[in-house]
């Protein structure tokens, strides 16, 4: 699960360089970085809870 | 170089600058080794020095080259009608450093500073079970691949400090005291290094709260706080010159945001700690101290003094609370407080630039600076951390924990005539 958020997180920064390349205008642009971080800070999530349940299995 | 000076003085001026800077090290070396416990003091602060070594040397050797310091050819992408610059494969610095001309030289020495701060922040977090050998390979790895995609990007005319150009976002991503290519990226190491090496051996038990595991000297952490100031001073009016070219009369604006943030953030810490513990909690402080100047390092020099306080005080309010988030909530065990204070901070700093700043565009730069942080820099890093530590395990075997890394990567400790207190003097 860690690998997986892991692996979301640069999906998420190929989506602000398409919204560079595919947008030029402010307000589509501006959305779709958006979109990429919030893509990013998912994986984050996914990554952070992966930890939580292998730490919590591994709990002496 | 710089209208409002003459190019030598300000050459000067920044050398001064620069080497005054390292003082900000030196601090946070200082605050990492009051954080962390006493008999694991004098590896901590000897693990500083080592790692910063290393980082110099696989910097100089590899990554100065990759992050194109002094020019060279480079590889770029084009796409969408644009010139992507991704890495430098620039002139190795130890032939061509001597007839590079003056602000390259100075640019160079920026990053050789850059990058061993970068590198001691994963150290700090892993500290009483990281051997000094693991954090040694983790920073050659940094200082030879992680720092130099990031230093290039935004400091050597890569992708990202061409957003301007390119795109008209604002004048490109801005990062001029390094709380990017530093902090965040430092953080984000920190990160993965307390993923991969785990916690103390019982901070997470597996019933009831985690343990509590003070820092052994507050002294140390507080006085850290002072030498860090300093060298932030320096640090941020370092980078304005080298990579905004400020005039030298935007100098004092830089220095007071940086003591405004610093100081709204302890402020701020100092008020939160107070209303959640009754008492004001003094490492706590400290490491709100440092957010301040962290998230300095990305506006001080871009925002109005006043801007620079409110960023402060928000970072300062965020310290506390994500400390303890991480620890209670996230089982995450960062002694020095590096995810929060230099990842978290450094990504807010970066933020609140794009968010004060007059020009258009810049918010967005700033998030796609923001977004290839987190998008390459964690998983980079994890990766190649998780690949070290199967070659060479970063994490020292149980006994060596429960003997303390003084006695047992040393043969002796900081404070030999101290009585070491066992794990369970701190239930």
């Amino acid at each position: 699960m860690k690998y997986a958020g892991l692996l979301v997180m640069p999906a998420g920064f190929f989506l602000t360089l398409a919204a560079l390349v595919l947008f030029p205008g402010a307000v589509p642009r501006a959305a779709f970085v958006v979109c990429g971080v919030a893509v990013e800070a998912l994986g984050l999530g996914v990554a952070i809870r992966g930890h939580m349940m292998r730490r919590g299995e591994a709990r002496p | 170089m710089n209208t409002a000076g003459s190019a030598e003085t300000v050459f000067a001026l920044a050398f001064v600058l620069l080497l005054v800077a390292p003082l900000a090290i030196a601090g946070v070396a200082l605050i990492n080794a009051g954080l962390g416990r006493s008999r694991s003091a004098a590896q901590a602060l000897l693990g500083n020095l080592a790692v910063s070594a290393v980082a110099w040397i696989a910097f100089a050797a590899v990554g100065a080259s990759l992050a194109g310091v002094l020019g060279g050819s480079g590889a770029a992408v084009h796409a969408g009608g644009k010139a992507w610059h991704w890495l430098g494969f620039g002139t190795w610095p130890l032939s061509g450093f001597a007839a590079a001309p003056a602000a390259m030289q100075l640019a160079l020495l920026f990053q050789f500073l850059s990058v061993a701060f970068a590198a001691i922040l994963p150290w700090g977090s892993g500290a009483d079970r990281l051997r000094l050998r693991g954090g040694c390979a983790v920073a050659a790895v940094m200082a030879a691949l992680v720092f130099p995609l990031f230093a290039h990007w935004i400091w050597n005319g890569g992708w990202l400090s061409q957003l301007g150009v390119n795109f008209g976002l604002g004048a490109g991503f801005l990062d001029p005291g390094g709380a990017a290519t530093i902090h965040v990226l430092g953080g984000l190491s920190a990160l993965a290094v307390v993923w991969i090496a785990g916690p103390r051996r019982g901070k997470f038990p597996k019933e009831g709260l985690s343990t509590a595991m003070p820092g052994h000297n507050a002294s140390y952490v507080l006085f850290g706080c002072f030498v860090a100031l300093v060298g932030w001073l320096a640090w941020n009016a370092a980078g304005a010159l080298l990579w905004l070219h400020l005039p030298l009369t935007a100098l004092p604006t830089a220095a007071i945001g940086t003591l405004l943030a610093a100081t709204g953030a302890l402020a701020a810490t100092f008020t939160v700690t107070r209303i959640r513990f009754g008492k004001p909690d003094a490492s706590l402080c400290a490491n709100g101290w440092l957010a301040g100047l962290v998230a300095s390092s990305a506006c001080a020099a871009v925002v109005a003094p006043g801007a620079s306080l409110f960023i402060g005080i928000v970072a300062g309010i965020l310290t506390p609370l994500l400390v303890e988030v991480l620890e209670l909530a996230l089982s995450i065990d960062d002694p020095t407080g590096a995810i929060t204070v230099h990842g978290v901070s450094g990504l807010w700093g970066l933020l609140a630039a794009g968010l004060f700043a007059s020009q258009a565009g810049q918010l967005i730069a700033q998030l796609v600076g923001i977004a290839a942080l987190l998008g390459i820099a964690l998983p980079l890093a994890y990766l190649l951390f998780a690949l070290l530590n199967r070659i060479a395990p970063l994490r020292v075997d149980p006994d060596g924990e429960r003997i303390g890394m003084d006695l047992h990567e040393l043969g002796g400790g900081a404070y030999p005539e101290f009585v070491i207190h066992r794990d369970e003097s701190y239930r």
